[in-house]
């Protein structure tokens, strides 16, 4: 599906793409050839613009952040990476991330593979996803990625512990924890199961309106 | 409707049930027909219709969910339908934490595993059918109604969504009909519809890209924005676009790219964004509420600054001839705004009241008329009407933005709050993702675990009764903090009240028998005195304010802090309230006595002196309150602690020196620009301050919420008094008579009432003109009782929606919590099932329950 996709889109651009003005002299390949990278610069910023909440300048300085993260790794212009991909560690070591307890979680919720490898484009989303502008629906959903440590769809018990550890750093005694856990699954759990579905973190979320300012990180 | 008779029926097999508990098969006979038929017909539709009602809220619907995991292949999200063959090394994962869980057979959990609001959350295919679902309403409703912009954000995902995660074969090619599907309707959406809709689906970038880059979405607008920017000419021929429709879309594109740069130079205009991001990474949220509304504050006063400095500043500026400063400048009056300021663009007073013409200014003092005076230029350009509309059309485009910010702040924070579930809230939601240093990481999640605590014990103790003694002793310790408040703020009114009297006959005296030896900057000095004894109460009271409240001891920090507001807010709007008096009502009404040319200009200079000594005030405040305090307090008391930045207070402080912009900005045209230099540096100032002298606040702060309170403050006492004022200088006090843009009219608002009569002689079809400026302008009182009777049934029907809409959210509510209720009920009602007829039939529940994963 990937390859005939790859196809369809490069067919389109050969296809759409602008500067095919002397073709007497060059052959439209190749002065497809000659102004590709600029052309899909403006293309791909004008696409991830239109998928994410930033615009192309802030596209431009985020991948100039994802270019320092592994100089070696990502090259400085902005095509012609589909396949690179930065290891969580390297990620979690930007400053935005470095002392949050969630760092990992939240780079993990956001690869695409589930391991915390990022490309580009998960990049962006992620901070795309934790911008100023997203709404709250957005929000809630990747929130509860993050908090979902055992990547089963529920918030569970043992969720909530790993939750609250990183919350406070360890400073609760066990059994305040195991109390916390408790009350607070009892207090949002609407089907009884005992675990918190996405159903009940969101109806949750949406009585609480610092969640919006909270759950946001200025890059 | 087929599918509601079913249910029907299975609501009549259930009771029956109830009635005689013997005939367990017949009941799971009925309920696995009703699978089999609900498999076949696909009732979406028949869903949707009973989610309907759902729709009026999206704060209480249960049914949302649509949590992809987009790295997921097709095959494990389809053995994720299988709790108990998890590849993700999570065996049973339904199993944790659930008492009877253990129990259930592995059938009831693959059933449970596969309901709707279950599987919601693991599929791509569930979300792209939501996502279908929504394009679909979108398009319906843009068809009824092409204007409406909002779309549902809370569409059940139909149940056909569904189908796919289960079904071995058809999961696939599903997918991708509904793909196709989507990606259709996102093509026939209008462009920003789709880019919204684009970006709020929660899959990642690269599948949103795929989306967009479809080659139905690579749409003739790309293309055609594309060869604008490259090649128009050739362009057009290769597109195949009609030659009619060229001229249109060239036109259409040279818009939309116009507009394109205008929003990106907007964006780019992200003023302060690596001081804020410090500043939050350090501080937290609560603090940087502080700064944005600094800046929010900064770009109403650009906008006030742009206006009448477009308007009357540059016009009066170009036209005029040039300074005739007497007085050497003595630096004083950068303090006073007198001297050589006051015949400057900066005060009313020196403001023409003729028609500004190409080449050929004409002033005619003392004249009644604003007329040409035949001089035959093609630029009109008259002063005093530009004067009045100018400071009209920014205050009404002021309390516009105003009102639209409080109405977005107030959707966003408040809202209907039951609060239940306060422990998971602050599990889940109170953790800062914005704070970047470490120490002040350590103090949040210290100060999260003392308020965990804190909850925890509250929920042990439930509401213990307070002995009637202790309660009596807080409430009369509460009586005598609130009369001290009161009576020190009444004290300070009266005190200012009769200095500014005291002042006032200071001045007439001098005025009376002026005293050629006494030096002009003495009496220059003497104007400064006002200023800084209210500078002085505003500094020192809420200090006062501040001891009264640590005695009284408010067990809820919200509650404190909005008693300060209202104590703080309480003196800000009395002594504001004296000194309106005191412009108005003494100066402007017997301005012959200080033997005043031009009373605006004085009242303009005070408002500006104010607003230097507020500046001052807080320099002097942030050095010594802050820096000097620190090091007292490190260096000799040897304490760790460093003051606290109290957020409340410094807003204030911010609203209060608006005010004064807002109330001078009749006078003094330039005020604003004063009030954007006063914000420039106090942002830095507080900035650096904060940065050496503060440690983060260890109260939590509701910003969000403080923000709307503080934007409410802003347009209803600060705003609003401003605008009742300066309405009241146009409209019932006499302008001087021998300077400023208004000199020989009786009021301001007169000046529309010559040019609307100039209008009628020499065009007599704008008659109807006139007829409106008299019943509107003149006699407002009809005008005035019939906006007020709209203002007041407008505000009462939204009252009336609100209040049914509140009543809408509790049933929703009610539902939500009688579906978990049928949920458990159904649940363990099908383990019964299965447990019975697992002996006889396990084939049988296992086709069952594949089939009824598809419900």
């Amino acid at each position: 599906m990937a390859t005939s996709h790859a196809s369809v889109s490069s067919h389109a651009k050969a296809a759409h793409n602008p500067k095919l003005q002397d073709s007497r002299c060059l052959s439209p390949l190749l002065e497809w050839m000659k102004h590709h990278i600029e052309h899909q610069t403006a293309l791909e910023t004008t696409i991830l613009k239109d998928c994410t909440y930033f615009t192309r300048k802030e596209i431009l300085r985020l991948h100039g952040r994802y270019h320092e993260l592994a100089p070696h790794l990502v090259p400085m212009d902005y095509t012609n990476e589909p396949d690179v991909k930065v290891p969580l560690a390297l990620i979690v070591n930007m400053p935005e991330l470095k002392e949050n307890p969630f760092r990992n979680r939240i780079v993990e919720s956001f690869s695409e593979d589930g391991m915390g490898n990022l490309s580009f484009n998960d990049f962006v989303d992620m901070f795309s996803v934790l911008s100023e502008m997203a709404p709250r629906e957005l929000k809630a959903i990747y929130a509860f990625k993050i908090y979902d440590f055992n990547v089963d769809n529920f918030l569970c018990k043992e969720d909530l512990e790993k939750t609250l550890n990183r919350l406070t750093k360890e400073e609760l005694t066990p059994e305040e924890v195991v109390l916390v856990c408790e009350k607070s699954i009892e207090e949002s759990d609407l089907d009884g199961d005992n675990k918190l579905s996405f159903a009940d973190f969101e109806n949750m979320i949406s009585r609480a309106p610092e969640f919006l300012s909270t759950f946001h990180i200025r890059i | 409707m087929a599918q509601s008779v079913n249910f029907d029926q299975f609501a009549d097999h259930l009771e029956e049930d109830m009635e005689s508990p013997v005939d367990e098969a017949a009941v799971h006979d009925s309920f696995s027909h009703l699978i089999e038929e609900q498999a076949l017909g696909f009732p979406g539709d028949f869903d949707a219709l009973q989610m309907d009602p759902l729709d009026l809220d999206d704060e209480a619907r249960d049914d949302v969910g649509y949590l992809g995991y987009p790295g997921q292949r097709p095959e494990e999200r389809y053995q994720q339908g299988h709790p108990h063959v998890d590849q993700r090394g999570h065996p049973h994962v339904e199993q944790r934490g659930h008492p009877h869980v253990d129990q259930w057979s592995s059938a009831t959990l693959r059933i449970l595993s596969s309901m709707p609001s279950r599987t919601i959350g693991r599929s791509r295919g569930a979300i792209i059918s939501q996502y279908y679902n929504r394009t679909m309403q979108l398009r319906r409703r843009k068809q009824s109604r092409p204007s409406i912009r909002d779309f549902s954000r809370s569409s059940r995902p139909s149940i056909r969504g569904y189908g796919g995660v289960d079904s071995d074969l058809g999961d696939f090619t599903e997918e991708e009909t509904k793909r196709e599907r989507l990606v259709n309707n996102l093509q026939n959406l209008s462009a920003s519809d789709r880019v919204r809709m684009l970006r709020a689906m929660p899959l990642s970038v690269s599948e949103k890209t795929e989306f967009r880059c479809s080659r139905s979405i690579l749409a003739v607008e790309d293309v055609i924005r594309w060869q604008e920017t490259f090649r128009p000419e050739r362009s057009y021929s290769r597109s195949n676009l009609p030659c009619c429709s060229q001229c249109k879309d060239s036109l259409i594109i040279v818009a939309r790219q116009t507009w394109y740069s205008c929003l990106s130079l907007l964006s780019s205009l992200q003023l302060w964004h690596t001081a804020l991001k410090t500043v939050s990474g350090r501080f937290g949220t609560g603090v940087l509420s502080y700064f944005v509304f600094l800046r929010t504050l900064l770009f109403f006063n650009i906008f006030l600054f742009s206006v009448t400095g477009l308007f009357l500043v540059l016009p009066q500026a170009v036209f005029s001839s040039g300074l005739n400063s007497t007085t050497g400048p003595s630096g004083l009056e950068l303090l006073t705004g007198g001297g050589c300021f006051t015949e400057s663009v900066m005060f009313y007073g020196y403001y023409t009241n003729a028609t500004l013409k190409e080449h050929c200014v004409q002033k005619e003092p003392n004249s009644s008329t604003v007329h040409q005076m035949g001089c035959h230029g093609r630029l009109y350009y008259n002063m005093p009407l530009a004067y009045f509309f100018t400071i009209g059309a920014a205050f009404l485009f002021t309390c516009i933005i105003l009102v639209y910010t409080m109405k977005k702040l107030f959707g966003q924070s408040f809202r209907i709050d039951k609060s239940q579930s306060i422990l998971a809230m602050k599990v889940f939601c109170s953790w800062d993702f914005k704070v970047m240093k470490k120490t002040s990481v350590k103090l949040q999640s210290e100060n999260i675990s003392t308020q965990l605590k804190e909850l925890l014990a509250e929920v042990g103790r439930k509401k213990e009764k307070v002995p009637i003694p202790q309660k009596l002793a807080w409430i009369s310790m509460n009586v005598l903090g609130w009369s001290l408040c009161l009576g020190s703020t009444l004290a300070c009114v009266v005190a200012v009240h009769y200095f500014s009297e005291y002042m006032h006959k200071d001045l007439q005296l001098r005025a009376r028998n002026s005293n050629p030896s006494e030096s002009p900057l003495v009496k220059e000095a003497s104007l400064l005195a006002l200023p800084v004894v209210v500078s002085s109460i505003n500094l020192l009271l809420p200090g006062f304010f501040n001891t009264v409240a640590s005695v009284e001891k408010y067990d809820s920090p919200s509650m404190r802090t909005y008693v300060a507001i209202s104590r703080n807010l309480m003196l800000k709007v009395s002594v504001l309230g004296i000194l309106c008096f005191h412009w108005l009502g003494r100066i402007a009404a017997d301005p012959q006595s200080l033997k005043l040319k031009c009373w605006e200009t004085f009242v303009g200079q005070e408002l500006y002196r104010f607003l230097v000594m507020d500046f001052i005030f807080t320099i002097l405040d942030t050095f010594f309150g802050e820096f000097l305090w620190r090091l007292f307090s490190q260096k000799l008391l040897r304490r760790k602690r460093k003051p606290v930045f109290d957020i409340a207070r410094n807003v204030l402080e911010l609203i209060y020196g608006q005010t004064l912009a807002w109330m001078g900005v009749l006078f003094t045209p330039l005020l604003p620009a004063v009030q954007i230099l006063k914000l420039l540096c106090l942002f830095y100032m507080k900035k650096t301050s904060l940065m050496m002298n503060c440690q983060v606040p260890r109260k939590p702060w509701h910003a969000s919420h403080m923000t709307t309170v503080f934007i409410t403050l802003l347009c209803f006492p600060s705003f609003l008094g401003a605008a009742v004022c300066v309405t009241l200088t146009m409209w019932s006090i006499k302008p001087s008579q021998s300077c400023g843009p208004f000199r020989g009219l009786q009021t301001m608002i007169q000046s529309g009432k010559h040019w609307v009569k100039q209008l009628e002689s020499t065009n007599s079809n704008l008659a109807w003109l006139s007829w409106v400026h008299t019943y509107l302008v003149e006699n407002p009182v009809v005008f005035i009782f019939f906006m007020v009777m709209i203002f007041v049934i407008v505000i009462y029907f939204h009252t009336q929606v609100v209040d049914g809409q509140r009543k809408i959210i509790t049933l929703l509510q009610d539902q939500i919590e009688n579906e978990g209720e049928d949920k458990k009920f159904l649940i363990t009602r099908l383990q019964a099932i299965h447990e019975q007829n697992r002996p006889s039939s396990s084939q049988r529940i296992r086709g069952t329950s594949e089939d009824s994963s598809d419900y």
